[in-house]
């Protein structure tokens, strides 16, 4: 503008471009950091979906298509002729083994046709490929086969599939799956839930609606921010010393009378929940605590002002409308326990159990446990395993955000 | 002498040297007030002088603002309302209270009068009570066919009508309103002062507000309250509200009320 300004004592320089152009540059930094978040969780799953799918080479012992009976595949072969099928090709000390370790009456036939192909078909990985080479470089492979595993088959697995999810543990990659660390999470986690949700949402009602504005109450507030951060082995440390040792009786069901044959000390699921409890406990704590300041103050005096008492608006107006935010500030603390692995490897989770945790007291794996155990394995195709195994826990803690975003929908309101 | 029947006393709130006190510093000084039954006491004065602090002093809403306390009297139907043995809970009922913005439950329109009911452990016939606490609002003509409406699908002025419904649905003796108005456009805020006529055959109000007009066309008696040198709250002139805003005593009062400041 050339016009004089006003005051000539109080002239401005015109800045806006110089402004403008700061502001743009901002804008671009922050576009690019959110650039970068995303690609690297492309890249995360990019890795994880190419050790999940790829070809395998394996070879068998046995064929499996031999085992067909009258033009049956062996895999829809009924219970009974699998029991053949196994009496026959075994010997008959081994089928009396197996047969005492878990009577075949007992057995479903999914578990039974595990057998057979752990026991007679034997199947065994060469090696294993990547999804990415297997999609570009199909016919490179089938000539490595040729050459290296002359008596290998070549096919294109999926390493996550129904019969992953539904088999337990094995030291045989081929028949290896996560049920007993997929239970193992969910009876920890329940426990988690069932101590940490009511004590967290308590606290929280106490601290927000009863303390009062004093040194001690401050202090404790204080403790609950710096407890969120404490690192989760820290925990697994208090964890061991108090549910697995000192509480031991409680935790391995002594005192209930019902100690599981498998376990010998309070190493047990219950410990496990209790635990990641002590973990989420702060995080709940401060997340419902948000979720109750939330709540307007004028529906509070409301409240009051009809002569309600504290109880009466605690428990018909602040609750109700501070639970979206608790369920999800709970559900997203319940994630993170569900992803832990530190603290449960020191209050002693099992690495390889191969039955399926059956109460409070049963010994247990979980499935971060599950995969760091097939990560650190020297065959790749437990890596192959590791990666899938991922992938299902992503889909767990996926499905859990995606009920935290379907409750918070449908309970919140408008004030 | 006998003591005479609660209903035969005249005045219903009787305040002695009252004082209130947010932590160490006093916001409400030396105030002495009758608030006579079945009449609308107004208090107006300039922005900060502590009619709200007042206000709430009478259902002892102040006590759930950390710190407060009071010093002085309130004696309400010629009891202390301060006294230890009064509950708390028990006054709100009895001196019920209709805010500056509306702010109905989010529940439905039937619920937000009938909860106060039910905590108070009303037995009787909820919708009978509903519809007479409604129709007393005279709000009933205009949600009767939709009671299970949210309260806040109601406009504002519905909505402050819907509070006042709510206050009077447990029964009190005294309905407080601190600037009920204040958020409400002019048709609304005639209707809530045509509501207040009607009101005060039954209840005894007392009323804060910033409007002017407002205090002069509802009211009966005005208090007028203002700053004093410590910074605290004091009533500087109580009387029938005409004589207030025609020939007030105190030269204060009457630059507040002509509008020379404030």
């Amino acid at each position: 503008m050339t016009e004089q300004p006003l005051n000539p004592q109080f002239s401005f320089t015109d800045n806006t471009a110089a402004r403008n152009r700061v502001g743009g540059l901002w804008q671009v930094v922050f576009r690019a950091s959110t650039v970068v978040g995303i690609l690297a969780l492309v890249l995360l799953l990019l890795n994880i979906v190419n050790q999940s799918f790829g070809y395998v080479a394996y070879e068998a012992n046995v064929d499996p298509a031999s085992l067909a009976v009258n033009g049956v595949a062996l895999a829809d072969l009924p219970k009974e002729e699998l029991i053949k099928v196994l009496q026959s090709k075994i010997s008959k000390a081994s089928f009396t083994k197996l047969d005492k370790d878990g009577p075949f009456a007992k057995r479903s036939s999914d578990e039974v046709l595990g057998l057979v192909y752990e026991r007679v078909v034997e199947f065994e990985v060469q090696e294993t490929w990547l999804f990415w080479d297997s999609l570009t470089n199909k016919a490179g492979i089938e000539a490595q086969v040729k050459k290296e595993f002359p008596k290998a088959k070549l096919t294109f697995e999926s390493w996550i599939n129904p019969g992953f999810i539904t088999r337990p543990q094995s030291s045989n990659p081929v028949i290896a799956g996560i049920r007993t660390a997929l239970l193992g999470s969910l009876w920890t986690i329940l426990f988690t839930i069932m101590v940490a949700f009511p004590l967290g949402v308590g606290a929280a009602i106490y601290l927000e609606e009863y303390a009062l504005d004093n040194w001690l109450n401050r202090l404790i507030q204080t403790n609950i921010n710096n407890l969120a951060g404490v690192p989760s082995i820290v925990y697994g440390i208090l964890g061991l010393a108090i549910f697995v040792r000192g509480l031991e009786p409680l935790t391995s069901g002594a005192i209930f009378g019902t100690v599981d044959p498998t376990t010998a000390n309070g190493r047990t699921v219950l410990s496990a929940g209790f635990t990641l409890a002590l973990l989420v406990l702060p995080i709940i704590i401060i997340n419902a605590q948000e979720a109750i300041r939330a709540v307007p103050q004028s529906l509070r005096k409301a409240s009051y002002g009809i002569g309600a008492t504290k109880w009466q608006t605690v428990w018909s107006h602040v609750l109700p409308n501070a639970m979206p935010g608790i369920l999800t500030g709970t559900i997203l603390a319940i994630s993170r326990a569900i992803g832990e692995t530190a603290p449960l490897v020191v209050i002693g989770a099992s690495t390889f159990i191969t039955f399926d945790p059956s109460s409070p007291f049963s010994k247990f794996t979980t499935l971060p446990i599950q995969i760091y155990q097939w990560t650190s394995r020297p065959q790749a195709e437990f890596r192959n395993l590791a990666a899938a195994a991922i992938l299902v826990l992503l889909m767990l803690l996926l499905s859990l955000n995606a009920v935290a975003i379907v409750l918070r929908n449908r309970l919140s309101r408008k004030y | 002498m006998a003591q005479p029947p609660l209903t035969d006393i005249k005045y219903v709130f009787t305040t002695k040297n009252l004082g209130i006190y947010y932590g160490k510093f006093k916001a409400i000084s030396d105030v002495n007030l009758n608030i006579e039954r079945n009449k609308i006491t107004a208090i107006i004065g300039p922005s900060g002088c502590g009619k709200s602090t007042l206000l709430r002093a009478f259902n002892r809403m102040n006590e759930l603002y950390p710190d407060t306390h009071i010093e002085g009297e309130i004696q309400f139907l010629g009891q202390n309302l301060y006294d230890p043995q009064v509950d708390a809970v028990e006054v709100r009922q009895r001196i019920g209270m209709v805010f500056q913005r509306p702010n109905p439950f989010p529940k439905s329109i039937y619920d937000n009068i009938a909860w106060g009911a039910r905590i108070h452990g009303y037995k009787g016939k909820m919708d009978e009570l509903v519809e007479f606490s409604l129709r007393q609002a005279a709000l009933w003509d205009e949600v009767k066919d939709k009671l299970h409406q949210s309260g806040l699908s109601l406009s504002g002025g519905q909505q402050q009508r819907l509070c006042i419904a709510r206050a009077i649905s447990v029964r009190p003796e005294v309905i407080l309103m601190d600037e009920p108005a204040s958020a409400l456009d002019p048709i609304a805020t005639l209707k809530i002062e045509e509501l207040m006529q009607e009101l005060k055959k039954d209840y005894t109000i007392i009323i804060v507000t910033h409007n002017m007009q407002q205090a002069a066309r509802v009211s009966d008696y005005t208090a007028m309250m203002m700053i004093n040198d410590q910074r605290a709250g004091c009533m500087i002139e109580y009387d029938h509200t005409q004589r207030i805003f025609t020939n007030p005593q105190d030269k204060r009062t009457e630059d507040y009320v002509t509008g020379r400041f404030g």
